[in-house]
């Protein structure tokens, strides 16, 4: 847990610095908000932070959430009434990509950069095969909801967020979570004390898929349809959980702190527009902070380069 | 760095060799190399307030001229726009004259847009509209100038008849496209080049021309004293920069107040967000100019989600933005950048092989859509972002190959 | 998976290298490389085009060359046990640097490539010092130099700038007989990566590195210098392409490393030509046939005018199932 403070420190002090140039971000509407537009990343850190702390990598997130956004745009095309049917049938969508992911990293021994890798070109590709190269169709306003509206004053977005960030920290408590950290950590020794690390690392890309799919619902909710709405995600949402301390390479970390680097990821953004660090510089900012994050968390630790891949 | 000696060494020799050795080269010969950088002439008056300085794309003769054009009356038939040129100076082209078939090439720089796409498709049917066109190959530069360069020079191979390019960047395929002139008739169209060897240059009236037509609606319907939101994709990209350019010289001369210049990305969640935190800031925002209407809806949306009437607006021909207005009565306009000069180069093309005359610059029509004339570009059975000015209602294939649905 | 790597190569000692060397698989990435220029030549005649015409040769070495010369570098990080995920925007930087120094005068090209050097091992020094001395994964330390060099390049350009003299365009245009001159950089780049690898201790280290650097410590190897060394020709290789690329374009663009995609696809190639990304395993051998598959691939693309979403599909499918190949015979080979 020591690992994991850090980022909340950061976090808080990011936050404080918005509310003092922002007040607005105090009141109940501005802090929920925040959060609203913060979730679908959040979600996606949690999924890849699964991935990470098992020893791989998942950079096809990206392209999946485009995917899940034109796939439900063609499929619902404006019909109240498919709403609920597509929801069902992305979420499925992101389980069997993560399924393929996984089978491939574990059973066919490919390094997970290069499976995710294919992955994302396929996915890109495939997606705009299929639609003539533009998204076609509509979403219906039932499919909007969760992205966009909200249950009295507080936005659908944030219960769903809520409800993955228990779920993934119930798994992480289960023998589960004990068994993908270890797997991630020494995978010989794991698999010498009877852990299925293979069956594991599937189930940590099923579940990085299964994010991917929850934020692409919200993104399409928040924004409508758009062809480039998952762009650059996968390497927003893996700098968001090494950020949170997470080492790239598998086997130490926790989610809270995955998401809390996601949150932290996004009040940075928030906090360069506000100072009017808009554009050019704003990478700059964020390249340097990045390294000195994980610089500053890595000097505490066992040099641990190679691990990954 | 001993070990960096083999390579300095190989390379001297590989560069000794190149020129020595009588060595074939695929670059254009060119004469007097360069010409006038499109910034050279960047205006350079005192930054109002909130606007930023000007843009250093940004060129007063050519923005006059473009401004100018708006109120002309173009030359061709009516209910043809593709067809129409404002003001032209024909070129003959009697050199180039040859009997069919034609077989005709064209370098896109990407379709990796719905705008490309729509345009795209619509050159095709085109295309396959004129049977003494046996053959049209087309290479996608997919967004990168080093293949189109490439691709230019693959298919002066082929032999073809005619060369259209769409160039990915103005500056950097000056060099190929001058290299090509040399060898095949060429037709630039959508972005230019820094040279007048193209036979003909094909484009809607420009950037400039779109900017203002927002920029004073907005300053009409926006009260003296209201705020305005400019909404841009990203610096740096000519077509865009003269959009923004023409609309800044606009708002200075008003008495509206410009609070936030901001780029999207082109991104409707990150356009949405911005939107959002300038309403939160500012209380209200009485206007929103944008240099395209891709993320348009999402600005709209942010209003909605905040409860509060859209104020006027601008968006493009984008089905989804036309939509939005009809629903919401919105106080809006679209000035366009029609996808319907994707057909024009096929129609020079053929022009220019049978030895008509073309007008060497090829001024197209560029409307704007008004209150007035949105129910006939609205077209509830086409998709979302399908481009209302694609001039393809009546092509073969029609809806279904742009994505649309029949009846 | 890189654990079961691992655990195969920690023998008490440097596995020699002579096995590393046998274990490369460039015969096959080869053999690949012809069949698809088989195929890509049945294909083309079947429509009535000549597949292996001058042109389409000229055509597919001027596509692979920049690319190529990353791949290269991107072939070394990756054997030392790293990556480089700045080299994309390195390129960039590079055209800039090296066509507004240039300024169209055949006078300062001496200068501009020296500026580019310059620029580009400091990048890679940088890169190095972080990973080895900050201890950051290179993952992220050079997708955070990538960052800064974006914000940089945001900051001070908007759009194509400089222009290369006549003279350098020579480089980018002219070839000898079927050779681009651009083809011959690329293989002297090839070359003296080769001779790096086979015929000098810095070689030998690399995949000590990359194969344990545990071991490869306790065997009295400078990891970190090895490490540092290895970004900085990475880098200077970006530089390279970036000089070839401004005389391709006459000019210096802020996108055309990204646009290019040639951080992820020079990974993409050299793990084509079965370099291992855990490192120490592979060559430049089969990096350049990685490239050149690629290569030939788009150029089959080309002639038959697949659309890029199609193109994406082929090429994600092609990069996993040879590197599942390569796994599988590794395996094998081992049980």
């Amino acid at each position: 847990m020591r690992r994991t403070l850090p980022i909340f420190g950061v976090l808080a002090v990011l936050l404080v610095a918005i509310a003092v140039v922002n007040p607005f971000f105090l009141e109940p509407a501005g802090f929920l908000g925040f959060v609203k537009r913060a979730a679908p990343l959040v979600i996606l850190a949690a999924g890849q932070y699964f991935v990470i702390v098992s020893g791989e990598f998942d950079l096809s997130v990206g392209s999946l959430v485009t995917v899940e956004v034109v796939v439900a745009a063609r499929l619902i095309d404006g019909d109240e009434s498919l709403t609920w049917p597509v929801l069902g049938l992305l979420l499925v969508l992101g389980l069997l990509v993560g399924l393929v992911n996984g089978a491939v990293t574990t059973l066919l021994r490919v390094p997970s950069f290069i499976t995710t890798l294919g992955m994302m070109l396929i996915l890109s590709g495939a997606v705009f095969l299929w639609t003539g190269g533009a998204p076609r169709g509509a979403l219906s306003q039932g499919f909007r909801a969760f992205g966009r509206g909200s249950l009295g004053p507080i936005p659908w977005s944030v219960l769903i967020l809520l409800a993955v960030g228990v779920a993934a920290v119930l798994l992480m408590r289960a023998d589960f979570g004990r068994t993908l950290v270890a797997t991630g950590d020494n995978e010989r020794a794991a698999a010498l004390s009877g852990v299925r690390v293979d069956r594991a690392r599937i189930l940590a890309f099923v579940l990085s898929g299964l994010a991917a799919a929850v934020a692409g619902i919200l993104l399409g909710g928040f924004a409508g349809v758009s062809a480039q709405v998952g762009q650059g995600l996968e390497f927003q949402a893996i700098t968001a959980v090494v950020l949170g301390g997470v080492v790239l390479g598998g086997g130490r970390g926790s989610v809270v702190a995955a998401m809390a680097g996601a949150l932290t990821l996004e009040a940075l953004f928030t906090l360069l527009n506000l100072y009017g660090i808009s554009g050019a510089l704003e990478f700059t900012v964020q390249g340097v902070i990045i390294i000195a994050a994980v610089a500053a968390g890595a000097l505490r630790l066992p040099f641990r380069l190679r691990a990954s891949t | 760095m001993m070990r960096r000696r083999p390579v300095v060494a190989i390379l001297a020799a590989a560069g000794l060799a190149t020129f020595t050795a009588s060595c074939a080269s695929d670059k254009p010969a060119t004469s007097a190399s360069g010409s006038p950088a499109a910034a050279s002439t960047a205006a350079s008056e005192a930054p109002a307030a909130g606007t930023g300085e000007q843009s250093k794309f940004f060129v007063q003769a050519d923005y006059e001229a473009q401004l100018a054009m708006r109120s002309q009356t173009p030359d061709g038939p009516a209910d043809k726009p593709w067809e129409q040129a404002i003001a032209p100076q024909m070129t003959s082209t009697a050199e180039y004259k040859k009997d069919g078939p034609y077989e005709i090439c064209f370098s896109n720089a990407a379709v990796n847009n719905p705008w490309r796409q729509v345009g795209w498709k619509t050159m095709q049917a085109e295309a396959a509209m004129h049977k003494e066109i046996s053959k049209l190959t087309a290479l996608d530069a997919e967004g990168k100038d080093d293949k189109q360069i490439s691709d230019i020079a693959e298919l002066q191979a082929k032999g073809c008849d005619a060369l259209i390019i769409s160039p990915n960047t103005t500056a950097t395929l000056t060099p190929a496209v001058k290299g090509a002139c040399a060898k095949v008739p060429v037709i630039v169209f959508d972005r230019g080049v820094e040279t007048d060897c193209p036979v003909t240059f094909i484009k809607p009236i420009g950037g400039y021309a779109f900017g203002a037509d927002a920029a004073e609606f907005l300053i009409e319907k926006v009260p003296a004293g209201g705020k305005i939101l400019a909404l841009r994709i990203l610096p740096g990209v000519d077509v865009l920069e003269t959009r923004w350019s023409a609309a800044k010289v606009a708002f200075d001369k008003s008495q509206v107040k410009v609070v936030g210049v901001e780029f999207t990305d082109g991104d409707a969640a990150k356009t949405k967000s911005i939107v959002s935190d300038y309403i939160q800031r500012y209380g209200k925002i009485d206007g929103v100019w944008m240099d395209a209407g891709a993320t348009a809806v999402a600005a709209i949306e942010a209003f909605e989600d905040a409860g509060l009437p859209v104020p006027p607006i601008n968006g493009e021909d984008q089905q989804d933005f036309l939509q939005k207005w009809k629903d919401g009565d919105l106080t809006a306009v679209a000035p366009t950048y029609p996808t319907y000069q994707w057909r024009t180069p096929i129609i020079a093309a053929l022009k220019v092989l049978k030895g008509e005359e073309v007008p060497k610059l090829w001024n197209l029509p560029q409307p704007k859509i008004t209150s007035e004339t949105l129910s006939t570009y609205l077209q509830p059975n086409m998709p979302p972002l399908h481009y209302a000015l694609c001039g393809c209602e009546n092509m073969p294939g029609f809806p279904e190959n742009w994505g649309g649905k029949k009846g | 998976m890189s654990e079961s790597e691992q655990i195969g190569a920690v023998p008490a000692r440097t596995p020699p290298f002579w096995r590393t060397r046998g274990s490369s698989p460039a015969g096959v990435v080869f053999l690949a490389l012809a069949g698809v220029i088989l195929i890509g030549w049945v294909l083309v005649a079947a429509r009535g085009g000549q597949f292996l015409s001058l042109e389409n040769l000229v055509g597919v070495q001027q596509r692979s060359a920049a690319l190529g010369i990353v791949a290269i570098g991107q072939t070394l990080a990756i054997l030392a046990g790293s990556l480089d995920l700045s080299v994309a925007y390195l390129i960039s930087l590079s055209s800039l640097v090296a066509a507004e120094t240039m300024a169209g005068r055949d006078g300062n090209i001496v200068i501009a490539v020296a500026a580019v050097a310059g620029i580009s091992a400091a990048v890679g020094l940088v890169n190095g010092l972080v990973i080895t001395k900050l201890r950051v994964h290179p993952f992220i330390a050079t997708f955070g130099v990538a960052l800064i060099i974006k914000g940089v390049l945001d900051h001070l350009y908007d759009g194509p700038a400089g222009k290369v003299p006549e003279s350098f365009q020579h480089l980018g245009y002219d070839r000898l007989g079927p050779l681009p001159v651009s083809a011959i950089l690329w293989a002297a780049v090839a070359v003296a990566a080769w001779f790096l690898l086979r015929r000098t201790t810095l070689g030998h280290r690399i995949y000590a590195v990359g194969g344990d650097q545990e071991v490869a410590r306790l065997s009295g190897v400078r990891t970190d210098r090895v490490l540092i060394v290895t970004h900085v020709l990475c880098s200077l290789c970006a530089g390279i392409a970036g000089l070839l690329l401004a005389s391709r374009l006459g000019a210096g663009a802020p996108t055309v490393g990204t646009d290019g995609g040639y951080d992820l696809e020079s990974i993409a190639a050299v793990v084509l030509g079965g370099t291992a990304l855990a490192g120490g395993r592979g060559g430049v051998g089969g990096t350049v046939g990685g490239v050149l598959l690629l290569a030939t691939l788009d150029s089959v693309f080309n002639q038959m005018e697949v659309n890029s979403f199609f193109k994406d599909v082929v090429r994600g499918v092609v990069i996993v199932t040879a590197v599942a190949i390569y796994a599988r015979r590794k395996h094998g080979r081992r049980a």
